[in-house]
């Protein structure tokens, strides 16, 4: 354990450099952000991520943000267990009728001030499950959404960019 | 038919199905329905799925002495069905399930509390032929639980983490849990229903994302059984790509839960380290396919693009760096002294119970049972390729990373075959078109075990009806048994040590 503990000192680190914040997600937040509360917040952001019906392949890039390379924690990002504890709600997922109610709990559950970042095309509008009985079909569709970051499943970089400017527009 | 097989020889009583490829389906009485069921009771035959239509239910069954799969289908006249579930436990929630989407009976069944209705869709019986309105339903009833000193605690369906939302209701004496009683179906999203009368192209996209983790083999499966029921031949090319992407996903996943595990055993070091190589496998893939996931990358037919010109160099630099990388990790997990502590016999799951379950992939293979359906019934291009399949028969969570680490190597081992041997040619073919009603099945080796497709398309080629069963469904029922008498602070890491998937069960 000692050489491999040793080794990562020594190494350069993986880290891949700070993407630029993506200028579609700055230009849905334009309007929407509050500045002055994102002021009192800082620059430090606690998130809760909730899986609203996803096919878990979001889940997975969502991991990936806080692995060596992208090192969602230098931006000020974590992730809490605790929805009381969280600043963000990212959510993925068509929202399925099942998982309304706690979505929305969830939400109801978190303090002033909030954003919800949705994950996804499933996110958006429902993805390839649109159309179903069993989903809503949208996040928006359940509680308000300040951001949307599309792909399926969005890769660690572009989930990056869109946190990102969440932070940058206050 | 003189296969061998006791299963089809019983199957030979009923009726059989033209058109069901590759193995065959029959009509069977509900007195051979009765018989195949006391089969199941028996280990006759194992059930790898049990699956609904308006009028009929339809039994998958696998017999290893003969390594043959059959497919038994009952009609439900009066919407009735002798229930499996009474006789043979693992069908109970597939069974449920069947009921709270047709809207069909099981008499006698043991548990007739709805599974994936929660009470909050439009509609009750959604895939019925007739669909009625909405039924209240009552609150859910956990289990009874009676004792001195019992205390309950009910976790999620959103809980702690980044992670699929389901229900866990543990009742615990002091630390120790006498029972879990898990809810799922949180996140069905009606799968099956969006694949009736769909495209085979848009039924593909969908089944593959029916568990994202495990796209590839979802993509897999789903493509044999279409090309099953339309006697594709599929191009050389395409089987050993589709292998090559089947192992990245292996080796990927793997990778992620071995970190996980340690992690939940507070063993950070692991966890960053696994996460570091799973992010190699997912850019090693995107280069070659185009995708992290490389969701898409199967399609019936082929595959729809072939490996990326960097590909093979991007992968020769994976394996090198896997060689160089990964013995220093098993050598910290050999010898790490507290991390063994927690994981040697923590969540253990009697191997009876894997074979009476048929559990498949790691768990199962962690508690003695050697099924791989790469060997068994097998497809290509497995039967060319030289790989072992680990087997050990402590089945706790040390064995479960053990059978996750000789995979790995597994995977490793069969990546360098595949790009030594890749053949050269087309990667797809043309669906054969015969304008008749045509089924097939598929049983594929997934990360996480077996993953069954059935499927029958009608004359215009599009997708009837399809049924993808996830592994999942016979390992979560384990689950509960594994976390008896274990702590409550070990069930997060018996619950990663399984990493079931709550969305391709839920559907
Ligand atoms: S957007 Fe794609 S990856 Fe994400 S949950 Fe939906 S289907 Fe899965």
């Amino acid at each position: 354990m000692r050489k491999l503990l040793l080794q990562s000192l020594l190494q350069v680190p993986l880290t891949v450099p700070a993407p630029a914040p993506s200028e579609a997600a700055l230009a849905e937040l334009a309007s929407k952000v509050d500045r002055a509360a994102r002021r009192r917040l800082g620059r430090s952001l606690s998130i809760r991520e909730v899986d609203a019906g996803s096919c878990n392949g979001c889940e997975l890039e969502i991991h990936a943000l806080n692995n060596a390379f992208y090192d969602l924690e230098r931006f000020g990002f974590h992730f809490v267990a605790s929805p009381r504890h969280a600043d963000v709600l990212l959510v993925t997922g068509p929202v399925t009728a099942n998982m309304r109610e706690g979505l929305e709990r969830t939400y109801q559950a978190t303090p002033d001030p909030k954003w919800v970042v949705a994950v996804g095309d499933c996110g958006r509008d429902g993805g390839v499950f649109a159309g179903s009985y069993a989903c809503v079909g949208g996040v928006s569709a359940v509680i308000p959404v300040d951001l949307h970051i599309a792909g399926c499943p969005p890769d660690p970089l572009r989930l990056l960019q869109g946190l990102l400017a969440l932070l940058q527009t206050a | 038919m003189s296969d061998g097989s006791r299963l089809h020889a019983a199957l030979a009583a009923g009726e059989f199905v033209g058109g069901h490829r590759p193995w065959p389906r029959a009509r069977v009485t509900p007195e051979l329905w009765r018989e195949l069921i006391q089969g199941l009771a028996g280990g006759a035959w194992s059930l790898l799925g049990f699956w609904g239509e308006p009028d009929a239910v339809h039994l998958g069954l696998w017999e290893e002495s003969s390594g043959t799969v059959g497919v038994a289908s009952l009609s439900c006249q009066d919407g009735q069905f002798p229930s499996v579930g009474r006789r043979h436990p693992p069908a109970q929630r597939l069974e449920r399930a069947i009921v709270d989407l047709f809207g069909l009976q099981a008499t006698d069944a043991p548990d007739h509390r709805p599974w994936l209705d929660h009470g909050r869709w439009p509609l009750a019986y959604p895939l019925a032929e007739t669909n009625a309105r909405a039924r209240p339903l009552p609150p859910y009833a956990f289990l009874p639980v009676e004792g001195e000193s019992l205390h309950q605690i009910p976790v999620g369906p959103v809980h702690a983490g980044i992670i699929e939302p389901g229900h866990f209701r543990f009742t615990a004496n002091g630390e120790a849990v006498v029972r879990l009683e898990q809810r799922l179906g949180y996140v069905h999203k009606g799968i099956e229903s969006l694949l009736r009368g769909a495209s085979v192209e848009r039924a593909a996209r969908l089944v593959g994302r029916v568990s994202g983790d495990s796209t590839v083999a979802y993509g897999l499966a789903f493509a044999r059984a279409v090309e099953a029921a339309t006697e594709t031949e599929v191009p050389e090319r395409a089987h050993w790509l589709r292998a090559l992407m089947a192992e990245l996903e292996r080796l990927a996943n793997h990778c992620g839960d071995i970190g996980a595990i340690c992690n939940d055993a507070a063993f950070a070091l692991m966890l960053a380290h696994c996460g570091v190589l799973r992010e190699k496998v997912l850019r090693a893939s995107a280069v070659c396919f185009g995708h992290r996931l490389m969701m898409d990358g199967i399609v019936p037919g082929g595959v729809s693009g072939d490996l990326a010109v960097e590909g093979e160099k991007a992968l020769r630099e994976l394996l090198a760096e896997f060689r160089r990388r990964f013995p220093p990790l098993i050598d910290l997990y050999d010898n790490t002294a507290s991390l063994q502590d927690r994981t040697v016999a923590t969540g253990f799951t009697r191997p009876a119970l894997i074979k009476q379950f048929g559990c498949g992939g790691v768990i199962g293979r962690a508690g003695g049972r050697a099924f791989d359906a790469r060997r068994q019934p097998g497809y290509p291009p497995y039967d060319r390729l030289e790989f072992e399949t680990p087997v050990l028969g402590d089945s706790d969570v040390n064995a479960r990373v053990w059978i996750r680490i000789r995979e790995v190597e597994q995977s490793l081992r069969l990546i360098d075959q595949i790009l030594d041997g890749l053949p050269a040619g087309p990667t797809r073919a043309e669906l054969s078109q015969s304008g008749e009603t045509r089924e097939g099945v598929a049983l594929v080796e997934g990360f996480r075990g077996d993953v069954l497709v059935w499927l029958r398309l009608n004359a215009g080629g599009e997708v009837a009806r399809c049924h993808p069963r996830d592994p999942s469904w016979f390992q979560w029922p384990l689950l509960e048994a594994a976390i008896e008498n274990n702590i409550v602070a070990d069930f997060p890491l018996c619950n990663k040590s399984f990493n079931c998937s709550y969305s391709g069960h839920d559907l």
